[in-house]
């Protein structure tokens, strides 16, 4: 199974560092939460895994050989990635949209098998959006989007899943039940997810390994159980947190009162 | 209403009336023939109706097709590497180069035969100068390509003005014609079929990749394609479709817009339907326009711009209007 290894990454975005000299190695198995304040880098850094856009230094492998020199169809049937926004132009339906997640799969004339089809129909209705089948994509609000993109990735089928805040416009319910549908391809499929996060909690209680990002270059990996502390996320965040202990593990949230001072 | 993969039983219709409009158009004109007439001018090329049927009225039917069928192509390419539904074949000014080079032809009184060759020219040339400007140093980047292409086609626009301000009167005829397209003089060049045929199969080849670009760089990227390359390869093939176009029959409006929308309206936006549905239906758009152009006033010809343009926009009205009405379901 595929790694994805970071090595001696530096990478900057405008005149700002994201990370310098970034060391990571995530192995099958494992679901990385990425985390740190908004406008820090997640994305940028997300895109670098990806092999959207090269690091200004060091360099992003799968298995060795680095990302970059991989033909993209290649990386695309290894690496999948749910992007932060997805803008949509023109019309096409929820199952077409969700279809061209095989496009990497398939050959230059070749047209999606009926086992295709049926991937992309179950994942359409993993993520409930069943009835949505040939609704166009224009029209859907903004958490339907965001389950289609994810069901896309899910018949896309990559090792290694990378996502870009895939809560986000999720309702509670979904929010949830993303994660798990992650958590679940991560540790029984035994592949890798990296995901960039805000929620603290949904983190702490999915991910295994996590990777913050403190500005001007600084960061910290390591497995989550070291990194859910009190001091890591407040450096985090540069706002005081609370860790309550409940029966179902810590929670976190921000100490309201001296917020408001 | 959306759906995916190919639609054999509209193909079926639209080459129908393809070949239903091509036996139309080889009907009328100023001399119009009944069914034994026309069957002996088919049958007997040497007649006097023969040399009409198949001197002129074929040829400038299956140029009419052509280009009809290259413009609507070019059109959906236009639309998926510049992501705007707004692009038609001349928005990033291959006609304009086409038709400065031809009116400048004109003004120096050079033989009509030479016009296309000209107008040829001055496409590719426009097509190298965008291409050059556009892509700099660095990556493919859509809005500098829409933006360099664009200010391109006004640069020529206004060069086109000049020569029509400073022309003499008794050339600008011919020049409006030329501008607003015209099959009078036209003829089918036999590269130009290949040009149509090469960009179809190169086309439906690629369409899958369409249907990926249409959802944007990063998308099509993250599913596979090496981008760059690819839009390129688009923008290369639409401009060389629109130079072989606009090189035989002058900058005839609107197909290229209008006929990539009433296709997506009809058959939904999988480039393996849209494209060849929009193929057929420009082809035979474009004919049913002409032989309404030298019909309606006969003998007098009117340029074809004018009649895709008075059908089209009520025809693409009508259709966006019911489209609409039928709600997002559909």
């Amino acid at each position: 199974m595929t790694r994805l290894v970071c090595h001696a990454l530096d990478l900057k975005i405008a005149a700002k560092q994201v990370v310098s000299g970034l060391e990571l190695e995530c192995k099958p198995g494992q679901f990385w939460g990425l985390m740190g304040a908004n406008g820090i880098g997640k994305t940028t850094l997300m895109k670098c895994l990806a092999g959207l856009i090269p690091a200004d230094a060091g360099h992003v492998s799968l298995d060795n050989q680095s990302i970059l020199a991989i033909a993209r169809k290649s990386v695309a049937q290894q690496v999948g990635m749910m992007q932060q926004h997805t803008a949509f132009v023109f019309e096409a339906s929820v199952l077409q949209t969700a279809l061209t997640g095989r496009h990497p799969h398939l050959g230059l004339w070749e047209r999606e098998s009926a086992e295709d089809l049926r991937k992309a129909r179950d994942a359409i209705s993993l993520v409930g959006l069943d009835e949505f089948e040939h609704r166009s994509v224009t029209t859907l609000s903004g958490g339907e989007a965001r389950r289609l993109a994810f069901a896309t990735l899910l018949v896309q089928e990559p090792d290694i899943m990378l996502l870009d805040e895939p809560s986000n416009h999720l309702d509670l319910k979904h929010q949830v039940s993303i994660m798990s549908m992650i958590g679940n391809r991560v540790y029984s499929g035994n592949r890798l997810a990296v995901a960039a996060m805000h929620d603290v909690n949904l983190a702490a209680c999915y991910c295994s390994h996590v990777l913050m990002l403190f500005g001007d270059g600084e960061w910290n990996a390591g497995p989550a159980a070291e990194m859910f502390s009190g001091t890591k996320l407040e450096r985090l965040y540069q706002c005081p947190v609370q860790i309550v202990d409940t029966p179902a593990g810590k929670r976190f949230h921000p100490s309201f009162d001296e917020a408001m001072n | 209403m959306i759906q995916f993969g190919s639609r054999p039983l509209l193909m079926a219709i639209l080459l129908l009336l393809s070949a239903l409009s091509i036996v139309f158009a080889s009907f009328s004109g100023s001399i119009s023939m009944d069914l034994p007439t026309w069957w002996s001018a088919l049958l007997n090329p040497q007649s006097m109706d023969g040399e009409l049927l198949w001197r002129l009225r074929l040829p400038r039917a299956f140029a009419a097709w052509t280009v009809g069928a290259m413009l609507a192509m070019s059109g959906c390419l236009m639309q998926v590497l510049l992501r705007n539904p707004l692009a038609d074949p001349y928005i990033l000014g291959v006609s304009g180069g086409a038709a400065f080079a031809a009116l400048l032809g004109m003004t120096l009184g050079v033989a009509a035969s030479v016009i296309p060759v000209l107008a040829l020219l001055g496409a590719l040339i426009s097509i190298l100068l965008v291409f050059g400007l556009a892509r700099g140093s660095g990556p493919w980047s859509g809005t500098r390509l829409l933006l360099t292409g664009v200010v391109t086609a006004s640069g020529w626009a206004a060069l086109i003005s000049l020569i029509l301000a400073t022309g003499s009167d008794n050339s600008l005829r011919g020049m409006l014609f030329w501008l607003m397209g015209d099959f009078s003089y036209a003829n089918l060049p036999g590269w130009s079929v290949l040009v149509l045929g090469l960009g179809l199969v190169i086309t439906m080849g690629l369409s899958r990749s369409l249907n990926v670009l249409s959802m944007g760089e990063t998308t099509a990227k993250l599913l596979g394609e090496s981008t760059g390359r690819m839009l390129w390869l688009v923008y290369g093939l639409a401009s060389l479709l629109t130079a072989a176009a606009v090189s035989i029959a002058g900058s005839i409006g609107f197909v290229g817009l209008i006929v990539p929308h009433l296709m997506r309206l009809l058959v939904g936006s999988d480039h393996r339907a849209l494209i060849p549905a929009a193929t057929a239906f420009g082809g035979f758009f474009l004919v049913f326009c002409d032989t309404l152009a030298r019909t309606v006033l006969a003998p007098r010809q009117l340029p074809v711009g004018v009649i895709t343009a008075l059908l089209g926009v009520p025809l693409f009205l009508m259709l966006l209007n019911r489209a609409r009405l039928r709600g997002p379901e559909s």
